[in-house]
């Protein structure tokens, strides 16, 4: 029977060591039962490995960062979807998740459908918000200070105790012992990715986190628990579990019943040694190791390209538990003119 | 001493929590340990199942078996009413 084919278009295509979510999404659609895809990558470098990676993309259009505006964008969109006549787009990048919100209703004129949380759910969890979001749904958040100079990390001190987390806002996240370090990070983070940079308890304990899917109206389409069983240096989960924690699982459906959460997330936690479990971040899209909980039972991508398209989805019931990812990283060899087409075209 | 219900121990010893995502390895006799304490055996009736098996004394397997389950105690194997 032909399933049917729907053009999809995928960012987040930086497979590295800390890899964007794209390629993880990509093979998510790819073994969607319920349609087959095209996919259409959006990059932002030349060197992102999935442009090169064809039996994982179909084609590859260059984007412009989002300092260049949502007018650019959309501009460019228009242009990539009357070659390609785009059905989905699946923004993958914290940081370019505000400006397709901007331009969610424009795309849906020119038949392109998103299914993404709203602004005002994406502010509303926003890491400098953290400590707010926790009260307003009774959910245990570390205590958490968006600071716009550093002369205003002395006078919240008073509050905090070392060690300390400082954090970008979109990126990064580095733990303080004393001030010199935090005065050392703040200035490291604020370079990078601009102002203002949490302060934010630190938690001491394990880390956890849950990928999911909200369906807008309070239900949990997908909700899957994992630990890191190996850590980069930078974090990143190179290896991990899926777990049976009725806690999480509740903890999850209470996040999306009381947000009406829309779209796909990830919920960063950690569990202190009095066994309580902290949110520390709310990620608003898919995240990289969404693969996982493709793995266990529950393809995401797949409910969500749905979704977008607004057909109604059945929540997933159950997954298996036990079930791990281990990333691995491959040279792969291409041309200098496969380099030079895309480099010169912004497309191959 | 009560193993957690949700624990599963594989026939080769791997022993996992599915709620902590943590795994350990245990040996054969650890294996029979966990599948009788599994079976909510006492100390004692284990002990005496370990020294049917092994030429050993009664005392020294008990003491053993309160190690092992303080370890599993540690790594929050056992349940807590157990």
């Amino acid at each position: 029977m032909d399933k049917g084919v729907i053009t999809i278009a995928v960012s987040g295509l930086n497979n590295i060591d800390s890899p964007g979510p794209g390629v993880s999404v990509i093979r998510g659609l790819r073994e969607a039962k319920s349609f087959d895809v095209r996919i259409i990558g959006l990059s932002y470098e030349n060197l992102e490995p999935a442009i090169y990676q064809k039996d994982i993309v179909d084609k590859t259009y260059q984007i412009p960062y989002p300092y260049a505006g949502t007018d650019k964008l959309f501009e460019r969109i228009r242009y990539i979807n009357e070659k390609e006549n785009l059905q989905v787009i699946i923004p993958n990048f914290d940081s370019e998740l505000y400006s397709f919100m901007k331009i969610e209703e424009s795309l849906k004129q020119i038949g392109i459908s998103m299914f993404l949380p709203t602004i005002d759910q994406f502010e509303e969890r926003h890491k400098m918000n953290l400590t707010k979001f926790g009260e307003k749904y009774g959910i245990k958040t570390p205590k958490s200070k968006a600071i716009y100079d550093f002369s205003e990390y002395y006078d919240s001190m008073p509050n905090f105790n070392y060690p300390i987390l400082i954090k970008g806002k979109w990126y990064d996240a580095y733990v303080a012992y004393n001030i010199e370090q935090a005065h050392s990070y703040y200035n490291k983070i604020s370079a990078k990715w601009g102002l203002p940079v949490i302060m934010q308890e630190f938690v001491n304990g394990t880390e956890y986190n849950v990928t999911g899917l909200g369906d807008g109206k309070g239900n949990t389409i997908s909700a899957v628990p994992m630990r890191k069983l190996f850590i980069t240096d930078k974090g990143k989960a190179w290896a991990g579990i899926s777990l049976k924690e009725p806690r999480l699982l509740k903890l999850t459906q209470h996040f999306i019943s009381e947000t009406n959460w829309r779209g796909g997330f990830e919920l960063e936690l950690m569990k202190d040694v009095n066994d309580e479990y902290y949110l520390i971040e709310i990620n608003p899209r898919i995240p990289a190791w969404v693969y996982l909980a493709v793995g266990a039972g529950q393809n995401i991508p797949e409910a969500l390209i749905k979704l977008a398209l607004g057909e109604e989805v059945d929540p997933y019931e159950s997954y298996i538990v036990g079930k791990i990812f281990i990333r691995y990283s491959m040279d792969m060899i291409i041309d200098k003119e496969e380099f030079e087409l895309f480099s010169i075209n912004g497309e191959s | 001493m009560k193993i957690d219900k949700n624990i599963a121990i594989s026939d080769n010893g791997l022993l996992f929590n599915p709620a902590t995502g943590e795994s350990f390895t245990v040996n054969k006799v650890g294996i029979n340990i966990i599948k009788l304490m599994q079976q909510d055996k006492s100390v004692s009736e284990i002990s005496a199942a370990v020294t049917s098996e092994f030429d050993v004394d009664i005392d020294t397997v008990e003491k053993d078996i309160l190690d092992f389950g303080y370890l599993l105690q540690n790594h929050h194997l056992v349940r807590k009413d157990g």
